[in-house]
């Protein structure tokens, strides 16, 4: 690929924007950015050079590094929940078959659910923040690098554990939800111990990943980055982790308490000696549908970046997209209670929660309309991430329509645990997080390992995925009509239940096909994809004003940041090429980055950052044992490995070796 | 099954009940084939907001779609436009359909909340891993995995557990309601036309969950009467040498110690009581077809029909069993 014509958009003529997206000619290199490189970029590379080899893999605290492994794990993750789907869907697959046991039926849907939602879903969304939020904000790395690398290994372990725990056939079987006392004294076995562990010792690495996002999104703002020039990508984690942070106490209380109540015996869920069985829906519940937002906003996210670079032009409503974001956050914490419509609540509250989670619908409604918008006021350019940012419109509209069905109360008493609800879910979810994460890849791709996928791959991957999970998803709303409940490992034959399933099953092995597919279309690109440009769509974010894939330091020089469309309004690439002999923007003589003020980016201070350090893995290493001397029941060992980590956590705290003081 | 076609309009949704048709049948528990006046909200509930949604799934896709097709030469970039697009379209027409929506719930609601009259019995309904306990207020009547009402009229339902959380769901009939451990959920459910319905257990409660059906069987009036008297009455006496033979050993082996049979020495309560097992349709809560082999088969291991339920494999010699069996068949 040459440098000949500049084909970018809105450098010169601000009306015409990238007409010629499907030219040939770009930039390999941008010129603004081959200028601040040729100024500073060999100082950098010596400050910020990180150790080659297993030591270098083991001490990183590079975000992108780190962003990477969150997203190669959690897609490992994700293969093995999904096999476990799979092998559902074969039982399934007629009426009446024993190809598994009842036992193994319930350990696999528990482990499906736990895992995607937990183990898959989330971590995803982490994979791309920790890469793409310190881009997208023009910054060097995240506000804390080392906890990054803590809670990527804390991630990891806990995901082992929890895996772990189908090789020794003490998979967790209550179901994700765990509901006591099924979860508690009816299930005496280790079982339900890795899920209370594995859930508590993950809710560790999720809770310091998402302050550590917060913090990096509110003070590591290039200069100028005011709020409202914010990418809604990053609006997406900012919203996601503070909702995590509120929403996981709940979930770590009632892991806790059920923990207690199965080894200690004590009595918090036991409604005969004063307990409450229905304490632990309500903890549960206050923690999982803020969780269904935790995982569909960041998609969302992926889709308000996608479709705006795809349609040339800036999204419509940028403002109510954004308010539209927080205010779910918001409400989504009000609306637990519709995942317990059936438990006979009285209606003064049934009718309270069915207000609420009406009125959690005209947020998405909102955002809905901004996308389509965008697309009817631009120019539409198809492209696999455009393909599936399209999918991701249609199928979420089908699980937005049967979300608001669910809020007419005596309706959802009539289809909660049916099928109705596992392809309501499966809509939202899939259609919701998934097709924007595969959307997220073939779009970043290109940044992230620096090549080209193909584009006729991406097109095939996308048409195969979502006939797969068309076909695997919809029969299930009329499964369920038709009165199939949930979570039953065999059905007779009979009902008129036996074909919806076969043809589900079709798809799921569709769906399969699909994915391996699209793990063919990534795997080839890194072996024989085209070199990529610094800015291969033509696209309006900061994280396309770097390298492909970018330098340890991501910018040579701190862009100042002038508008939403920071690559498209001209002056911001350009603030690079004035600023290159400025040194409160190139930091070239230490290890830093630059903090700037919560509102509207302005400089404080040049900030010192930690470099590489084994510290985190150590920390992550003691936790996992103090959480694997618990499950043994080996409380003095547990107690031992815990002090073991207080002091290395003194260690880290006390000897910071890496860091200096920061510029006058 | 006619009914799932009805009150519906349109191409779609004559797509749709080809789609349900194809599903349908006799014995389908299908919600869209309502018997009762909670189902009857229900199913029209559907089809309101069936109709509302594929209208609004049409418009969205099919913008998106052409809004791909459509493809304009050139753009601008601005940034502020475009806003009452989406204030109107995504905020304000939307909040009306949710209105009407709310509207509908609190309806359904209401109409649920109490029956039209006094109802005119209660049924106490427990729940055990993994069958159903039905008993009769005012009798002496115990049941176990059949529900049995007078047509028409409304009774009363108090549902608990004995165990862990299940959910009684008639789909035709009612929704569903949960079973909790020490709290009693009063509820209530009027069948419209004679007839049995395949009711199921909704909340999943352990490993065989996809065993604990029951029916929920709707008599006239004269006929649930003469059917409730015939259950308040203790067991028959065995009439053969074999019926003989076989109460004598179900009283003296294990049996007993799980199962009642009013007007013997059994008085177990842990499994069914079976005074009356012989008039049920299915046994093991709606698993096996209630006759002499599935029974047989059942008692002599019942985990290779049902497997982790409470009952262990009985050793029992071949005409014992048979004299067993043949007395609790004679149980009507």
């Amino acid at each position: 690929m040459t440098t000949t014509s500049p084909s970018r958009p809105g450098t010169e003529t601000l009306s015409t924007v990238a007409d010629d997206l499907d030219a040939t000619t770009r930039y390999d290199v941008l010129p603004e950015r081959g200028a601040a490189e040729a100024t500073v970029g060999a100082a950098l590379d010596e400050e910020w050079a990180e150790e080659p080899g297993l030591k270098g893999f083991i001490t990183t605290v590079n975000h992108k590094r780190i962003g990477r492994r969150y997203l190669v794990t959690a897609g490992i993750f994700f293969m093995f929940a999904g096999i476990n789907a799979l092998i559902m869907r074969t039982q399934l697959a007629h009426p009446n078959q024993s190809l598994i046991s009842p036992e193994e039926y319930d350990q696999l849907f528990t482990l499906h659910g736990t895992v995607m939602i937990f183990f898959f879903a989330t971590p995803m969304n982490s994979g791309f923040g920790n890469f793409f939020l310190p881009l997208m904000i023009g910054t060097r790395d995240m506000a804390y690098p080392r906890l990054n690398a803590l809670s990527y290994w804390i991630f990891l372990f806990a995901g082992i554990f929890m895996l772990s725990s189908e090789a020794l056939q003490w998979a967790p079987d209550a179901g994700w939800f765990a509901y006591v006392p099924l979860s508690n004294e009816y299930s005496p076995a280790l079982n339900l111990d890795f899920y209370a562990l594995g859930l508590l010792f993950l809710a560790v690495s999720s809770t310091i990943g998402a302050m550590n996002l917060v913090v990096t999104a509110l003070k590591m703002r290039a200069p100028g980055m005011s709020l409202n020039r914010v990418p809604l990508f990053v609006w997406g984690i900012v919203t996601q982790s503070l909702m995590l942070v509120f929403a996981l106490p709940p979930l770590d209380l009632a892991n806790l308490m059920l923990f207690l109540d199965r080894r200690l015996h004590m009595r918090f869920f036991d409604t005969a000696k004063g307990g409450d069985a229905v304490l632990w829906q309500h903890l549960f519940w206050l923690f999982g549908h803020p969780d269904v937002y935790i995982i569909v906003l960041p998609a969302m996210g992926i889709i308000s970046t996608i479709i705006p670079t795809f349609s040339r032009r800036s999204i419509i409503g940028y403002p109510y997209v954004v308010l539209a974001t927080v205010a779910t956050g918001i409400i989504s914490f009000g609306v637990w209670v519709h995942h317990m419509f059936a438990v006979g609540l009285s209606n003064v509250s049934l009718t309270f929660f069915s207000a609420a989670t009406l009125t959690i619908s005209v947020p998405a409604g909102i955002q809905m309309l901004a996308w389509i918008g965008t697309m009817w006021r631009g120019r539409v350019v198809l492209n696999p991430a455009m393909l599936y940012a399209m999918s991701f419109i249609i199928t979420f509209v089908v699980g937005g329509v049967t979300g608001v069905m669910f809020a007419v109360v005596p309706f959802d008493q009539q289809v909660t645990d049916s099928y109705f609800v596992v392809a309501h879910f499966h809509y939202v979810l899939f259609g919701g997080a998934v097709l924007p994460m595969l959307g997220g890849l073939f779009y970043w791709w290109p940044k992230m390992t620096g090549r080209m996928t193909s584009h006729a791959g991406g097109v095939i991957s996308c048409v195969l995925i979502f006939i797969g999970m068309n076909l695997t998803f919809f029969p299930m709303h009329i499964q369920g009509l038709l009165g199939m409940p949930r979570r039953i490992y065999t059905y007779p034959s009979g009902y008129g239940w036996g074909t919806y399933n076969l043809i589900e099953t079709i798809g799921a092995y569709l769906l399969a096909l699909g994915f391996l597919w699209t793990l063919f279309v990534f795997v080839q690109s890194l072996l024989s994809g085209p070199p990529a440009p610094d800015d291969p769509w033509g696209a309006n974010t900061l994280e396309w004003a770097t390298g492909s894939p970018p330098k340890p330091y991501n910018f040579p020089v701190i862009p100042t940041v002038h508008s939403l469309n920071p690559l498209w309004d001209g002056k911001t690439l350009q603030s690079m090429v004035d600023h290159r002999h400025d040194p409160q923007r190139t930091m070239t003589e230490h290890h830093q980055a630059l903090r700037t003020s919560e509102l509207d980016g302005r400089i404080e201070r040049v900030m010192s950052m930690p470099g590489e350090t084994s510290q985190p893995l150590l920390v992550a290493a003691f936790l996992t044992m103090t959480v694997c001397f618990l499950l043994a029941g080996i409380p003095i060992a547990a107690a031992v490995a815990f002090g073991i980590m207080g002091l290395v956590i003194g260690w880290w705290m006390w000897n910071r070796p890496e860091i200096d003081e920061p510029a006058p | 099954m006619q009914r799932c076609g009805r009150s519906m309009s349109g191409l779609l949704a004559a797509l749709v009940t080809t789609v349900l048709l194809a599903g349908c049948d006799d014995r389908s528990p299908s919600t869209l084939a309502p018997s009762g006046p909670k189902s009857d909200f229900t199913t029209m509930a559907w089809w309101i907001l069936f109709s509302v949604a594929a209208f609004v799934c049409i418009l969205i896709i099919s913008a998106t779609v052409l809004a791909a097709v459509v493809r304009r030469r050139t753009t601008r970039i601005k940034t502020g436009e475009g806003r009452r697009f989406v204030l109107v379209l995504g905020v304000i027409l939307p909040s009306l359909v949710f209105a009407g929506t709310f509207a509908l719930g609190i309806f359904g609601l209401a109409s649920d909340a109490e029956p039209p009259h006094r109802p005119a019995m209660t049924i106490d309904v427990v729940g055990h891993q993994w069958w159903w306990e039905v008993h009769y207020q005012g009798t002496d009547a115990v049941t176990a995995n059949e529900v049995h009402v007078p047509v028409g009229t409304p009774i009363e339902l108090r549902l608990v557990t004995d165990d862990v959380i299940h959910s009684f769901w008639v789909p035709q009939v009612m929704p569903k309601m949960d079973l909790l451990p020490r709290r009693v959920n009063k509820t209530w459910v009027t069948v419209d036309h004679a007839g049995s319905y395949r009711g199921e257990c909704a909340e999943y409660c352990g490993v065989q969950h996809a065993h604990m059906d029951f029916r929920l069987v709707a008599q006239p009036r004269s006929q649930f009467e003469s059917w409730l008297q015939q259950e308040e009455q203790t067991a028959a006496t065995p009439t053969t040498a074999a019926e003989r033979r076989g109460e004598q050993f179900f009283t003296a082996a294990s049996c007993a110690t799980c199962h009642t049979i009013r007007g013997t020495s059994a008085h177990g309560d842990v499994g069914p009581d079976l005074t009356h097992v012989g008039s049920r349709k299915m046994l093991a809560a709606g698993t096996i077809p209630n006759d002499t082999g599935h029974m047989s088969g059942w008692i002599a291991n019942s985990q290779a029909v049902k497997p982790g339920n409470e009952m262990p494999p009985q050793p029992i010699s071949p005409s014992d069993l048979h004299d067993v069996v043949a007395y609790l068949q004679s149980l009507k």
